[in-house]
């Protein structure tokens, strides 16, 4: 049986991977934002999954106004990097897992959730930065990420965005249908966005500091407690985009909890102001 | 019954729900029509013919025209579509989002390496925050404007 052994959270601010594609990552400005990350490049390559499942956001890329889907997953066998208006970040082709995509699709939806199945998405800096974050530059002889990706994009960007109980309970729907499929693969669950940012008007710029904090503790200790938070505390204290939050809610409802395997163990945390526009904050959390 | 949004009540903020999205619905595909580089390259010759393909009211291409994201963003725009126009002119997210504050690149830049905005005062409306109506525009760029 597959089953879900960790999950990482961080976000996803496109400035990171303009810095990476562009060769400043040493630079003093965003020396300290990688630096957060080295850990977690180690890691990863020590506790390599077979599969990632990737819950982002699409920033009006892939979904113009033309069709909003709420949770929307990616069966494809490979996804493109998206053209966001600047040419597509020279990163390679992220490959899918349709056998369990279609799996978790098939399984999910019994459950109550009305997943939107896509099989053809180009993927945007959503998805690709946190790649970048955890698996560095691919190397030229070897250019391909270390594992395929199931993409699975939340609307954040649209009003009503999901409740973070809604987030949360699919995540534990998520970590039946992985348990259920016949193979014995190791799977990861990564929530990314956020944290404190504001790209929008005057109070553009928005960072809450203390706001973010004690939302990575309660997501490792009290994550049903989290969840119940309304839409308007994550845009009131954490910005307009800071509700991007609560995507991080389904990687951690797929992790254990009280009801079962237990809570999971910390294995990294890190916290930097500012990437950009935007609190970075990264978490990576092993099933025990 | 109106229906109940919390977020009429934070200061300098949009919140682009389905109303927003409904007034911005042909400025935004506009906006995501420049994703691709031919279309960028024609908007770029004439913008104002490029416009006018497109069922924006006029107040929309004023808008558009003038590179003001906050009155795209009153006539229903979203940053994220809005980006395109950014990205089509060679602009960083961060000059993007500074722009509408009335700083001049370097004053947000360094507001944001110095923590970024205070949540203090920017909470609700009627607080004294830097994001509130009567403390704009924030920085030197818009009294430069006039603004």
């Amino acid at each position: 049986m597959a089953h879900i052994t960790a999950s990482v959270y961080t976000s996803h601010v496109p400035a990171i991977g303009a810095a990476l594609d562009m060769g400043k990552s040493g630079e003093p400005y965003w020396q300290p934002v990688f630096k957060g990350y080295e850990f977690s490049k180690q890691w990863l390559r020590e506790n390599r999954p077979d599969v990632i499942f990737l819950v982002y956001n699409d920033h009006a890329t892939a979904f113009s106004l033309e069709m909003i889907p709420t949770f929307a997953i990616g069966c494809a066998a490979e996804f493109q990097p998206a053209d966001e208006g600047y040419g597509a970040r020279p990163v390679p082709v992220v490959m899918g897992h349709p056998e369990l995509a279609a799996h978790i699709a098939q399984s999910v939806i019994q459950d109550d959730f009305d997943l939107t199945i896509v099989n053809r998405m180009p993927v945007d800096h959503g998805l690709t930065v946190p790649l970048s974050l955890m698996c560095g530059q691919p190397a030229p002889d070897n250019y391909e990420w270390p594992c395929p990706v199931i993409p699975f994009a939340v609307n954040v960007v649209q009003y009503p965005v999901p409740s973070g109980r809604r987030c949360y309970n699919l995540g534990r729907a998520i970590r039946k249908a992985v348990a259920s499929f016949d193979a014995p693969l190791k799977v990861q669950v990564w929530g990314t966005g956020g944290m404190s940012h504001q790209l929008q008007g005057p109070r553009a710029g928005l960072i809450n500091r203390e706001w973010d904090n004690a939302f990575l503790d309660r997501l490792i200790a009290d994550p049903a407690g989290l969840s119940q938070m309304p839409h308007i505390d994550y845009v009131r204290e954490a910005g307009s985009e800071g509700i991007e939050l609560v995507m991080w809610l389904i990687a951690r409802g797929a992790m254990g909890d009280e009801s079962g395997p237990g809570t999971p163990r910390v294995a990294h945390r890190f916290y930097h102001v500012p990437a950009s526009n935007t609190a970075v904050g990264h978490l990576i959390l092993e099933n025990t | 019954m109106a229906l109940d949004k919390p977020y009429k009540d934070i200061p300098g903020t949009t919140i682009f729900d389905a109303e927003q999205s409904r007034l911005g619905y042909p400025l935004n595909q506009f906006c995501m029509s420049l994703m691709q580089a031919a279309n960028r390259a024609r908007f770029k010759a004439d913008e104002r013919a490029y416009l006018d393909e497109w069922p924006m009211t006029e107040e929309q291409k004023q808008a558009v025209l003038a590179r003001d994201l906050n009155w795209c963003i009153r006539l229903g725009g979203n940053i994220y579509f809005l980006a395109k126009i950014g990205a089509t002119d060679g602009k960083s997210f961060q000059q993007m989002a500074g722009s509408m504050t009335g700083m001049t690149e370097e004053e947000y830049r360094d507001m944001m390496i110095s923590g970024g905005r205070s949540i203090e005062g920017n909470r609700r409306i009627g607080e004294d925050g830097s994001a509130q109506a009567h403390r704009q525009p924030q920085g030197k760029a818009g009294r430069k404007g006039g603004a």
